[in-house]
């Protein structure tokens, strides 16, 4: 293959990969890239401002490699050939020490980004945030908000600008939940409590997904988060509580933790306001 | 008597009937050729048995190709499935099957494949570098290779009985447990995984003293070449990370034999430990899989630009730092599940710690280019490949290794985009380059470049089109191991990854035509002088391919790039021959891998008394083993004379 063609090749590539990555960057379906939460938008941002200092070190790379490669090819008679060159301590110097300057500010990003984003911190006032409570089930989630009475299977519902606050456990092999358009993920595990604050700020359906394999119908593990306002929630809230199915912690064991996968949405009011707990309790025993 | 093997076992759907059924075929044929060819004696005496180093290194070679094509088929099932399984098509392989190919995909392509191929190429190289006659240990070696085999062999053996586990190649409990996989699937993945490992640990032991105590008079730690300190680097993590793997899969199996409930979520176990184990062991292996890639690049780079390398001081550093960083990093395989802010933070920035020592790395090796003759052979273009991808790679890892960054990427397509630049830039361009140089050493001719140049040009843009579209799919939100989803939006960029997934079993096509072609051009192509490259190191002073003895007279080095300044100066050694000690063939390594292979049998389908015949087999040959005296024999200083005048035996 001549030079020529190769040229036109790898040209032809990056502008087609370029052409691609702006494309579906700048569709808002790059949900991570084009949250709608607070929680996600400082995560978004995080990831710009990282990537964007990477570039420093590596684009100078790629920049090196062509450039060396082209001008010290064997036929070019006019470069320079030092065959016992190898070593210059500045040079080294510049590739320990940027590289190393780099990392330093990245890591007190890294700091500060873990504390502030950190899933156990809460977001909002205490008294104002809404608790969910969520299970991961063998293949469905299973949202249940206390202090409503309620619960529902794969939909969750919630007021924009109202912080959520989640607890997450799950009763089935590990998950991990996650709504990419609201901030990300936590694993739900069995026998334990996560916790998580997402909030979302504009209204929209959202898809949420565990992205933990869990078995044979983690694919099918689906749900969808409605924000809507907050009179539509109180709406939502009170259908729910008198047209919901009653359930009890026995229903839940009988029904709910039979494995089904692409679960439809059922709502249920609360008859159990310990339900969670129960479930989590159930790891606790020595004989179950 | 058949435990739970009953005939309920053998029913598959139509895919892997055929699956398995071409397996058998394919063995069948291999059989029958062999046996026509009345080629099993001369493959049990001088191949099976064997203790040379060169021979153990091209068998290693032999079975980590077999199962790359394994590898390579069940992803090109996998793009497949995930290009139409949309919506309300839910693709042609059920979800089942999808999970039990993906992880058997993970498990060849890291144990079988990345681990395969560098220790076929360190068996091959190493004790040449280092100026010595064999490894350390010839017969462990044999048995190493033996169990790395034998244990492979479960991926095929699940194929046609029982079925694979559908974990994930990670297999974290309480998935992995009894309450949730019951059957045979997980006890295959903990026996293939567990035999092939204490291999592994076993030739990390052999390689580490190898480099520490069979080096050549004159070389001392410091000229070594930059292949043999990744190496040593490599072994040193071996033997401290395995161990962690063996123990973890043992308390795994106890789990689930004996319901000991160690990682069980109830009764007081912790499926967070196993989690936490399996990483502590699987982020060194990350390294083990690519320090070898880097010791090839740091052949190759000074040979092609006829220059020394640049930065030998930094580069053993950057070994030793990332060697040390290795195995503090392990926790960001989870920041999700949930550890504090400051345990999240400090692992974070250990991680992006590394990027600086791999950094140097890359820069040395352009510097290295800087002021050379650069020749664009084959090895060199997979070398300008790597740099491509395995810094973007490396340049997203530094973006995950940001806790607060990678919840929202984390078990996203971008975390599988992210690690198959890494592994496949890595680990196999590096293995593609170095296979490439090191050929005419071992089999006596070069390698047809132009074929070589059409396959990395498949490989290069087929890998990029495959890959880079899950970097956008990470970021639209779609998670790994899915077998199905509803988002349409999704689908086109499946559509292109399948079709970067042909473009890339298209460059394996033109490698195969590669090795055709080097056959049929042999005798053009042939390395008459031992030295086709204008090498630097002690492998290229030996002929090609070398005597079963590797240097008729130890070499001495007063340098590094000894051979080089051997040929720049013009003396050559001008010692007499020496009498020459080697190592007998042995078949223990064999009957230890066959039982290895029996007795897990047995234990994974609870046929008790077939384990125990496997564990009493394992037993005697160590013992027979024992008492051969018979280990060794002397090469006259006249047999060697005769060899060495006759020309390459």
């Amino acid at each position: 293959m001549s030079t020529k063609i190769k040229v036109v090749l790898l040209s032809l590539l990056c502008i087609m990969l370029l052409a691609l990555s702006a494309f579906y960057f700048m569709s808002h379906e790059t949900v991570v890239l084009y949250p709608q939460g607070m929680v996600g938008v400082k995560e978004r941002d995080l990831i710009v401002t990282v990537s964007i200092l990477m570039l420093i070190v590596v684009i100078p790379v790629f920049i090196l490699m062509l450039f060396f490669a082209w001008k010290y090819r064997e036929n070019n008679d006019k470069a320079r050939h030092e065959p016992d060159w190898e070593h210059n301590h500045i040079a080294e110097m510049c590739w320990w020490g940027v590289p190393l300057v780099i990392i330093v500010i990245l890591a007190i990003l890294c700091w500060q980004s873990s504390h502030e984003l950190s899933p156990f911190k809460p977001i909002g006032k205490e008294g104002e945030r809404l608790k969910v409570q969520v299970v991961a089930l063998d293949w469905k989630w299973l949202f249940i908000y206390p202090e409503e009475g309620i619960a529902v299977i794969n939909l969750l519902t919630i007021p924009e600008n109202v912080p959520i606050e989640f607890e997450i456990t799950a009763d089935a092999p590990m998950n991990s939940f996650w709504i990419p358009a609201l901030g990300g993920q936590i694993y739900a595990m069995p026998g334990m409590r996560s916790k998580l604050y997402l909030i979302a700020n504009k209204q929209g359906t959202f898809r949420g997904a565990s992205a933990n394999i869990s078995g044979k119908g983690f694919s099918g593990m689906n749900f969808n988060t409605v924000a809507t306002s907050k009179e539509e929630y109180q709406n939502w809230v009170r259908i729910v509580q008198s047209s919901g199915r009653g359930l009890s912690f026995s229903d839940y064991q009988n029904e709910l933790v039979k494995p089904s996968s692409y679960a439809p949405v059922q709502l249920f009011s609360l008859q159990d306001r310990e339900l969670f707990e129960r479930i989590i309790d159930q790891y606790m025993a020595h004989t179950k | 008597m058949f435990g739970r093997l009953s005939e309920q076992a053998l029913k598959h759907d139509w895919i892997e009937y055929m699956a398995g059924g071409s397996m058998v075929l394919g063995g069948l044929v291999a059989f029958l050729l062999i046996t026509y060819y009345r080629k099993w004696g001369t493959l049990w005496k001088e191949w099976f048995t064997s203790v040379d180093h060169k021979r153990i290194g091209m068998m290693y070679l032999v079975v980590s190709f077999v199962m790359l094509f394994k590898g390579l088929v069940d992803a090109g099932m996998m793009r497949g499935q995930q290009a139409f399984a949309c919506g309300e098509s839910f693709g042609y392989l059920g979800a089942s099957h999808f999970q039990q190919i993906f992880t058997a995909h993970g498990v060849t392509m890291i144990f079988f494949v990345g681990m395969g191929v560098m220790f076929g190429l360190i068996n091959l190289v190493l004790p040449l570098q280092i100026g010595a006659r064999d490894v350390a240990f010839p017969v462990l070696n044999n048995i190493s290779f033996w169990l790395f085999t034998f244990s492979g062999m479960y991926i095929f053996v699940s194929l046609i009985l029982g079925f694979f586990a559908g974990t994930g190649w990670s297999c974290y409990p309480p998935l992995a447990g009894l309450k949730y996989n019951p059957g045979v699937g997980v006890d295959y993945w903990l026996w293939t995984v567990q035999i092939s490992g204490i291999g592994s640990m076993l030739s990390g032991i052999n390689f580490l003293v190898t480099i520490l105590k069979m080096r050549c008079p004159g070389m001392t730690l410091r000229r070594m070449p930059i292949f043999v300190w990744a190496i040593l680097a490599t072994m040193i993590l071996v033997v401290f990370a395995f161990p962690i793997l063996t123990a973890t899969i043992a308390m795994l199996s106890t789990d689930r034999l004996i319901d000991t409930k160690i990682f069980t979520a109830d009764y007081g176990g912790s499926p967070m430990l196993f989690i936490n184990l399996f990483w502590a062991w699987g982020h060194p292996e990350v390294y083990i899989l690519v320090l070898p890639a880097f010791g090839i690049f740091s052949e190759i780079v000074p040979v092609f630009s006829k220059k020394r390398l640049f930065g030998y001081t930094s580069m053993v550093w950057a070994i030793v730092a990332i060697t040390v960083l290795s195995f503090i990093v392990w926790l960001h395989h989870f920041f999700t599940m949930g550890a504090g802010a400051n345990v999240n933070a400090f692992f974070g920035i250990m991680t992006m710690i590394i990027a600086v020592p791999t950094g140097v790395k890359i820069f040395n090796w352009l510097f290295t280019m800087f002021r050379g003759k650069i020749q664009f052979t084959t090895p060199m273009y997979w070398f300008l490949g790597f740099v491509l991808i395995f810094t973007i790679g490396g340049m997203t890892g530094v973006l995950m290794s940001i806790p607060a960054a990678d919840f929202q990427i984390h078990n996203s397509l971008f975390l599988v985009a992210h690690f198959h630049f890494v592994i496949i830039g890595g680990v196999l361009f590096g293995f593609f380059a170095g296979f490439t140089y090191w050929f005419p050493k071992f089999i006596g001719f070069k390698m047809n470049e132009s074929f070589g140049k059409v396959a990395f040009w498949f490989w290069m843009i087929g890998f990029v089109v495959a890959f880079f579209p899950l970097f956008i799919l990470g970021f639209m939100g779609a998670t790994r191991r899915m077998d199905h989803y509803s988002v349409s939006a999704w689908q086109p960029l499946f559509v292109v990854a399948a079709l970067g997934a042909i473009l890339i079993f298209i460059g394996v096509g033109f490698q195969v035509l590669q090795i055709l072609a080097t056959i049929k051009e042999r005798k053009r192509n042939r390395d008459t002088t031992g030295d086709p490259w204008d090498g630097r190191t002690l492998e290229w002073s030996t002929s090609s391919p070398p005597p079963f003895y590797n240097f008729a007279m130890t070499p001495e080095v007063k340098t590094r790039d000894p051979f080089w300044e051997m040929k720049r100066s013009g003396v050559r050694a001008t010692q007499e021959y020496e009498e020459i000690h080697m190592p007998k063939n042995s078949a223990v390594g064999f009957w230890i891998g066959l039982f290895s292979f029996i007795c897990s049998f047995g234990v994974i389908w609870w046929m008790w008394w077939l384990a125990a015949l496997g564990a009493v087999g394992i037993l005697a040959a160590i013992i027979t083993r024992f008492y051969v005296k018979d280990v060794d024999y002397h090469l006259s200083k006249e047999e060697v004379k005769r060899l060495e005048e006759k020309g390459s035996p």
